[in-house]
C-alpha cells in the first residue's frame, strides 16, 4: 500500500457489532433530550429507536429508553459518556439476549383492504395481543405489542394484505423479577 | 422582608462568593445590565479584550496558569458566537471556564430577535453543561453549580445564558454555603486492591516507563510533587504528553522527553518496546499513541484518569485505576513505603538494562538540527531563549504549529502550570490572548508567547489589550513566512505542492508594535540573536520579536502517518539525503 496522505492513523479493523439497549434516567428540562441524543450523533453512534416520556411527576424523572449497536468497546463509550451529563441520574445497559429484561414495543397498524384481507391480517396479529382500535367496512386500526423484530416482520408480512401505514413507539424495557435498576 | 437584587446584582454576588478576580469580557447591548452593574464591585475587575475569542483564551492561560476558574462575559448573538472557539478549546484541554453570556429577553427569544442566536444549542457539544436561565429565582443555583461543574472531576468548560428582562427581574440571594460533600458525576472512590495491582505490576517490571499527561497538572501542583517522589522512588523512566510538560522536571535524568507524532526518539521507542506502562493522566490521543494495532505491543497498561470515559475509549488497559492522580499516587506511594521489602533496590536492578536500552537510544540525540550561522535556526532561538530565561521562573503560551512543538522539545518546563498551548483543539492565535490572561494571573512573572506569525496574527488585536493594562508579555515569533508546519506536510506528504502555505504580504512587525504602541524588535542574524532576547527581556512592557528563521527547516522528529512508536523520520542529522535544499522556496 502506498503510503496514505495523512497523519490520521488508519481506522482498525471494526468489531462485531451486538445489538444494546440503554435505559436512561433524567432529569426532564429543557434541552435534555437534545443533550443525549446530541452525543450519540456528535460522537457517530446509532440510534435505532428511541423512547422518551416523565415517569415521576413528582421528582421531575423522564426515562429514556435507547435502542444501538456498537462494538463492545463503543457500547461501554456510550455508557460512560451518558453518566457524564449533568442531568443523567443512572443508565442501565442490556443486551437484546438478556433473558433477565422484558424488550416491548407497540405498533399501530392501519390496513386498508377488502374484509377478507383484513380478517387474514388480524388472525396474524393474534400472537402479539391485538387490539382493534377502529373499524370500517375497508379499513382497520389494530394495536400489537411485541418484539422490535417481530413487528419489523409482522410489517413486512402484511404489506401485500393492505398494511398501508405503521406508527411505532420504539422498545421500551423492563427487568424480570421484584429487583428494579439501582 | 429582605432585600431584593436584580439578575445583574445577583451575577456579581454569586461571582464574589466564588471569590472571583477578573473577568474577561466585551460589552454589548443584551449584557449591560451586567455591565451596569460592574461599578458597584471593587474586588471583580474587569479585562477588556477585543474580540470575544480572545477573552476566552485569555481566561484560559489565567486558569492555567493559576489553578481558578477562569471567567468570561460576552453579549449574545456574535458575542456568543465568538467564543465558541475558545470553549471547544477548553473542553478539548479540560480547562475550567465560565461563560456568562446575555441574551435577548425571554418574550424574544426565538423570533430571531436582533443579536438572537441559540447559544445553549450552539456550545451545547463543547462546553460541560449550559443553562438557559427562565428564571430569576434559579439565577444564583444555576451559577453557583456552574462553578462546580466547571471546577469538579475531569475541568472543563460552562455557559450560563442569561436573557436580558432576568439582569432586570428581582428577587432574593441566601448566601452561599461551599459545600464539601462531592457530588455523584465525580469519580475518586478507587480501591485498595486496585493499588496492590499496581504495585505488583511495578514490582515485576523489566522495561516499564511511566507515561503522564495534562491531568496530573489539573489534579493540582501537589500532585506534581507526588509524582516526582512517585517516579524517584520506583526509578522507572518517565515521558509525558505535550499538556502534562512541567510536571516532572523536564531536565531530570529519568526524564526522556515528550513522546507522540513529535517526541523523542527515546520515548516513542521507550513506548512500544516496554512491558509495563503506566498512564497517569493521559488519554490516549491519535497524536500519542500513531497505529493503535500496534500501539505498545507488548505492555501491560495501566491507567490512572479521573474521567472514567477515558478509560478503554482507544486503548484496552489491563488495570484501570479512576480516581485523582494526587490521591491515587499518593496511597500508591505509602504501600510501596509500607512494604519496603527490598522493592526499591530489586526495581532498579531489574531495569538496569533497559535503562541501558535507553541510554543507547539517547545517543541518537533525536532532538539534534544543524545549526547554522547565516540563518536563525527556530530550534536555536527556542534554545537561546531558554538559557537566557531559564533562571526567571517564565510562563510560556504557544500558538500551534511547528514553533509550538520546537518550544515543546527545546524549552525545558521544571514546574507545573508554566506551559500553556492548544493541545487538543490545536487553535492557532491561542498563544497571545492566552499570554494576556497569564500576566493577569502573575503580574510580576515573565510571560513568553513562543509564536508563528501565521498564528499571532489571528488573534494579533489583542496586543491593544496588553498595552491598555500595562501587561508586559513578550511575543516571540519564529517567522518563517510560511504556516510552518502545512508547508512541511505538503514537502513530506503532497510531493511538494506548496497550497497556499506561503504568507506573501505579511506586515512588518516592528511597525505593527510600534502601531500598537509596544515596542518592535527584529532579528535575523544568529550572531545578535542573544543580544536582542536580551534586549526583549530588559524592556518593561510588552514586546513582539520578530525572529527571522530559516523557513524550510521541519521539526524533526516525526512519526509519519499511520506508522508505529519505532518508526520514526529522525532529523538531517541522521540521514544527510533528508537535509532540504532551497528548492522548495521556488515552487511556491
Amino acid at each position: 500500500m502506498s503510503s496514505p496522505k495523512s497523519a490520521y492513523s488508519i481506522p482498525t479493523k471494526k468489531g462485531k457489532l451486538d445489538t444494546h439497549i440503554f435505559v436512561v434516567w433524567v432529569d426532564n428540562e429543557s434541552g435534555v433530550l437534545a443533550r443525549v441524543v446530541g452525543l450519540f450523533s456528535g460522537r457517530g453512534y446509532n440510534i435505532e429507536s428511541l423512547a422518551v416520556a416523565e415517569v415521576d411527576a413528582a421528582k421531575n424523572i423522564s426515562r429514556i429508553t435507547i435502542v444501538t449497536t456498537g462494538t463492545p468497546q463503543v457500547i461501554d463509550q456510550i455508557k460512560l459518556q451518558l453518566k457524564k451529563l449533568v442531568p443523567v441520574h443512572k443508565v442501565a445497559d442490556f443486551k437484546r439476549e438478556d433473558k433477565k429484561v422484558i424488550f416491548k414495543e407497540m405498533a399501530l397498524l392501519k390496513i386498508v383492504a377488502q374484509k377478507k384481507k383484513i380478517e387474514k391480517c388480524l388472525k396474524e396479529c393474534k400472537k402479539f395481543n391485538p387490539v382493534i382500535l377502529d373499524k370500517t367496512n375497508k379499513s382497520v386500526v389494530v394495536q400489537i405489542t411485541a418484539l422490535r423484530r417481530e413487528i419489523d416482520r409482522m410489517s413486512k408480512k402484511l404489506k401485500p394484505y393492505g398494511l398501508t401505514s405503521t406508527s411505532r413507539t420504539g422498545a421500551i424495557a423492563m427487568t424480570r423479577g421484584a429487583d428494579t435498576f439501582k | 422582608m429582605s432585600k431584593l437584587y436584580t439578575g445583574a446584582e445577583i451575577v456579581f454576588k454569586c461571582l464574589e462568593d466564588q471569590e472571583v478576580e477578573y473577568i474577561f469580557g466585551y460589552p454589548g447591548g443584551a449584557v449591560l445590565p451586567i455591565y451596569d452593574e460592574l461599578k458597584n464591585h471593587s474586588s471583580i475587575k474587569h479585562i477588556l479584550v477585543r474580540h470575544e475569542q480572545g477573552a476566552g483564551h485569555a481566561a484560559e492561560g489565567y486558569a492555567r496558569s493559576s489553578g481558578k476558574p477562569g471567567v468570561v462575559l460576552v453579549t449574545s448573538g456574535p458575542g456568543a458566537t465568538n467564543v465558541v472557539t475558545a470553549l471547544t478549546d477548553a473542553y478539548m484541554d479540560s480547562v475550567p471556564l465560565v461563560c456568562i453570556s446575555g441574551q435577548v429577553p425571554t418574550h424574544l427569544i426565538g423570533t430571531d430577535a436582533f443579536q438572537e442566536c441559540d447559544t445553549t444549542g450552539i456550545t451545547r457539544p463543547c462546553t460541560k453543561h449550559n443553562w438557559l436561565v427562565k428564571d430569576i429565582k434559579d439565577l444564583s443555583k444555576v451559577m453557583h453549580e456552574a462553578f462546580k461543574v466547571a471546577t469538579t472531576g475531569r475541568p472543563g468548560p460552562v455557559l450560563i445564558d442569561i436573557p436580558k428582562d432576568i439582569q432586570f427581574a428581582k428577587t432574593n440571594y441566601s448566601k452561599f454555603k461551599k459545600e464539601k460533600k462531592l457530588n455523584g458525576k465525580i469519580h475518586n472512590k478507587f480501591s485498595q486492591n486496585e493499588i496492590d495491582q499496581l504495585i505488583d505490576l511495578i514490582s515485576k517490571a523489566k522495561k516499564p516507563v511511566v507515561y503522564t499527561g495534562g491531568g496530573v497538572i489539573n489534579s493540582g501542583p501537589e500532585a506534581s510533587e507526588t509524582l516526582k517522589e512517585f517516579v524517584r522512588l520506583i526509578g522507572f523512566p518517565i515521558t509525558s504528553t505535550l499538556q502534562g510538560l512541567g510536571a516532572f522536571p523536564g531536565e531530570d535524568n529519568q526524564f526522556i522527553g515528550m513522546l507522540g507524532m513529535h517526541g523523542t526518539y527515546e520515548a516513542n521507542n521507550a513506548m512500544h518496546d516496554c512491558d509495563l506502562l503506566i498512564n497517569i493522566g493521559a488519554r490516549f490521543d491519535d497524536r500519542i499513541t500513531g497505529k493503535i494495532d500496534e500501539f505498545s505491543p507488548k505492555s501491560k497498561k495501566v491507567h490512572i484518569d479521573i474521567d472514567p470515559s477515558s478509560i478503554n475509549k482507544i486503548i484496552k488497559v489491563d488495570l484501570a485505576i479512576v480516581g485523582d492522580v494526587n490521591e491515587v499516587i499518593k496511597s500508591a506511594i505509602k504501600k510501596i513505603n509500607k512494604k519496603q521489602n527490598g522493592l526499591k533496590d530489586s526495581n532498579k536492578q531489574r531495569i538496569s538494562k533497559w535503562w541501558e536500552q535507553i541510554q543507547k537510544w539517547r545517543t541518537k540525540d533525536s532532538l539534534g538540527f544543524i545549526n547554522s550561522d547565516k540563518e536563525i535556526k527556530p530550534q536555536h532561538a527556542v534554545k537561546r531563549l531558554y538559557e537566557l530565561t531559564k533562571n526567571q521562573d517564565a510562563f510560556i503560551t504557544t500558538e500551534v504549529g511547528q514553533h509550538q512543538m520546537w518550544a515543546a522539545q527545546h524549552y525545558k518546563f521544571n514546574k507545573p502550570n508554566r506551559w500553556m498551548t492548544s493541545g487538543g483543539l490545536g487553535t492557532m492565535g491561542y498563544g497571545l490572548p492566552a499570554a494576556v490572561g497569564v500576566q493577569i494571573a502573575h503580574p510580576d512573572k515573565l510571560v513568553i508567547d513562543i509564536a508563528g506569525e501565521a498564528s499571532v496574527l489571528m488573534t494579533m488585536q489583542e496586543m491593544s489589550t496588553a498595552v491598555q493594562y500595562n501587561l508586559p508579555i513578550k511575543i516571540f515569533i519564529l517567522n518563517n513566512q510560511y504556516m510552518g508546519m502545512v508547508r512541511q506536510w505538503q514537502e513530506l506528504l503532497h510531493e511538494k505542492n506548496y497550497s497556499e502555505s506561503y504568507s506573501e504580504a505579511l506586515p512588518d512587525f516592528v511597525k505593527l508594535a510600534e502601531a500598537y504602541g509596544c515596542k518592535g524588535i527584529k532579528a535575523n542574524n544568529p550572531r545578535e540573536l542573544d543580544d536582542k532576547i536580551k534586549e526583549m527581556l530588559d524592556y518593561k512592557g510588552p514586546v513582539i520579536f520578530d525572529c527571522h528563521v530559516d523557513p524550510n527547516e521541519n521539526c524533526f522528529p516525526m512519526i509519519p502517518s499511520g506508522k508505529p512508536h519505532n518508526q520514526m523520520i529522525l532529523g538531517p542529522n541522521d540521514k544527510k539525503e533528508n537535509k532540504i535544499s532551497g528548492k522548495g522556496k521556488s515552487l511556491v
